[in-house]
């Protein structure tokens, strides 16, 4: 039993409960000092998942490794700057509560734990402890009806998947005696005599797990819950439990279900394809840019999971490489999309920034570069991440998901490149509200980031291959 | 007299399973008869865990369960909260008229 594994999350939620403390007792208002109490912890905690001892804790409940400690500075880096988005926009809508940034702590802290997660019972608390704190999340602006719809109806879809996620995990557990993957995988080692209930159990898992990553035939809250939850938890929803998620499916795919490839190779492609295609052609008639960027977010992960399809160590490094890039856009993204904001009041149409080229030509620079980014035009950082996982599935030979691929990416760039054609040729709307410093440096910071990218990847590219090899021992 | 062993259990709990999710799908009521829905669903879990835990003689399966019950209180308090502001905004809860934004 070595607790000192755990050091991170043991640590967060400890800040956790200290800030809450904090803000109770304090009389004044405390939003923006918890806030930034929350950031430091992110940062602490940071530095103790570089410190906290490789190996396995809590008899096999809990594994540190490489794998695990790419995707936890991912998802630390992502919730401490949505934390960053929000002290703005909260601010200025009557959000200005402390219990905030504490909810995105805790929620931050789940998907710690499923990051690391190697039984089936860590993995069901992190799932939990990340989902019920975003239920609060999305339903947080409790005076607004499209926020309090969001909310139910992601409560209400994402207890249902976690309901079928947990039956799967009874049924593999049944059928073969342990929660432990390990053990589960030994279990597994000869899949002709794989039991049909281990089979069944292994669907509903993945269906639960593809309603957190939204990919397509669960992705049908998605746009409502991006339209309707407060913008700097979308921006949120967007990134950190998308990652913790998708990492959470690869190590399940492949440490205990890694024999049965044959058998879910199928069902990924399938969802992979469905998710490139819907991705691709609903967000064209969109007019609220929020639901244009949930559409992006399906399709984005409909591109990760070629690389999980490929079932091999180069394709889940494609998968770490593509979620590295798609955080940083997509947090920079929704930075651009919070200052979107005239005479104090949030707007989110597209044609909204019309000209934004004249009034505001950083923001409508930085924003130019994410949507190239994303549509996979090369000097940026999304490119490289397609490039990883289309090589990936090539490598395997699948060339009809790589292709499809690569003709949904021409129809995504479409829509992509229609914001940068209003934002640089239409006829200036009015000017936006100025620009808060913390937009400004978020935007800039992941903008530099997607740009600069591409001469420096070897690092990112070395770890997430580090990470990748730790999954196929 | 016919002895109950885990097939029972397991054919209860995929009946109850399936009774929570049409609650779920068909149910074009009332809010509250979702959340019911989803209680029966995680009763279903825990049936067919302590089932299997029973019978494979390991107690995994039951520490787990006491895990689902707990999170199934959070999350009931959390559901009905979340209920409660909706029914203030909208004044019903309707569950067709949880339509404000298409889709």
């Amino acid at each position: 039993m070595n607790w000192t594994t755990a050091l991170p999350e043991l640590v967060l939620a400890c800040c956790g409960m200290g800030i809450l403390i904090f803000g109770v007792l304090n009389k004044r208002d405390t939003f923006l000092a918890s806030s930034m109490l929350t950031v430091g912890a992110f940062l602490l905690a940071g530095l103790l998942v570089l410190m906290a001892p490789m190996g396995v804790g809590f008899n096999g409940q809990f594994t540190n490794d490489a794998f695990s400690l790419f995707v936890k500075l991912l998802i630390l880096a992502a919730a401490a700057l949505s934390v960053v988005v929000s002290l703005d926009y909260n601010e200025h809508t009557n959000l200005k509560r402390f219990e905030f940034p504490v909810l995105i702590l805790y929620a931050t802290t789940g998907m710690l734990l499923m990051a690391s997660s190697t039984n089936m019972m860590t993995m069901y608390v992190g799932v939990e402890l990340m989902s019920l704190s975003i239920y609060v999340l999305a339903a947080f602006a409790r005076d607004e009806l499209r926020s309090s719809e969001a909310g139910l109806k992601y409560f209400v879809l994402g207890a249902l998947a976690s309901g079928l996620m947990l039956y799967g995990v009874s049924l593999a557990y049944g059928f073969s005696g342990s929660m432990d993957f390990l053990k589960l995988a030994a279990a597994l080692s000869d899949p002709a005599k794989a039991s049909p209930g281990l089979i069944v159990g292994l669907v509903f898992i993945v269906a639960g797990l593809a309603f957190k990553i939204s990919a397509v035939p669960f992705h049908m809250w998605t746009p409502d819950v991006y339209e309707g939850a407060p913008t700097p938890v979308t921006a949120f929803m967007a990134t950190a439990p998308k990652v913790a998620a998708m990492a959470l499916l690869l190590r399940v795919m492949a440490t205990p279900f890694g024999h049965l490839l044959a058998q879910w190779q199928q069902l990924i492609v399938l969802v992979s394809v469905a998710s490139m295609l819907l991705g691709a052609f609903a967000a064209i008639a969109q007019k609220n840019i929020k639901r244009l960027m949930a559409y992006s977010s399906i399709g984005h992960i409909g591109y990760a999971l070629i690389g999980l399809a490929a079932g091999t160590p180069n394709g889940v490094r494609g998968v770490l490489f593509y979620l590295f890039t798609y955080v940083f856009m997509n947090i920079g993204t929704f930075a651009c999309i919070i200052a979107m904001r005239r005479k104090g009041r949030a707007v989110e149409g597209i044609a909204d920034l019309a000209g934004l080229s004249r009034t505001d030509p950083m923001m409508a620079f930085w924003l130019a570069v994410f949507m190239f980014s994303m549509a996979g035009i090369p000097p940026f950082g999304g490119f490289l991440g397609k490039y990883f996982v289309f090589t990936a599935a090539v490598q395997q030979g699948m060339w009809t998901l790589a292709v499809i691929g690569v003709l949904t990416s021409v129809v995504g760039a479409f829509y992509y490149i229609r914001i940068i054609k209003v934002m640089y040729f239409d006829t200036p709307a009015e000017a936006f509200d100025v620009r808060p410093g913390s937009l400004s440096f978020v935007a800039a910071a992941s903008g530099l980031f997607t740009t600069l990218f591409f001469f420096f990847p070897a690092p990112v590219v070395a770890a997430a291959e580090a990470a990748a090899k730790v999954l196929f021992h | 007299m016919l002895a109950v062993g885990l097939g029972h259990y397991l054919a209860l709990s995929a009946m109850l399973l399936v009774l929570g999710v049409f609650g779920i799908f068909l149910n074009r009521k009332n809010v509250i008869v979702i959340l019911m829905s989803v209680e029966l669903i995680l009763l279903a879990v825990n049936l067919n865990l302590v089932a299997f835990s029973a019978a494979l003689g390991d107690l995994a399966g039951q520490v787990l369960a006491m895990f689902v019950l707990t999170v199934a209180a959070a999350e009931a308090a959390i559901g009905l909260a979340i209920v409660v502001i909706y029914f203030r905004n909208r004044g019903s809860i309707e569950v067709e008229d949880v339509n404000m934004m298409k889709g």
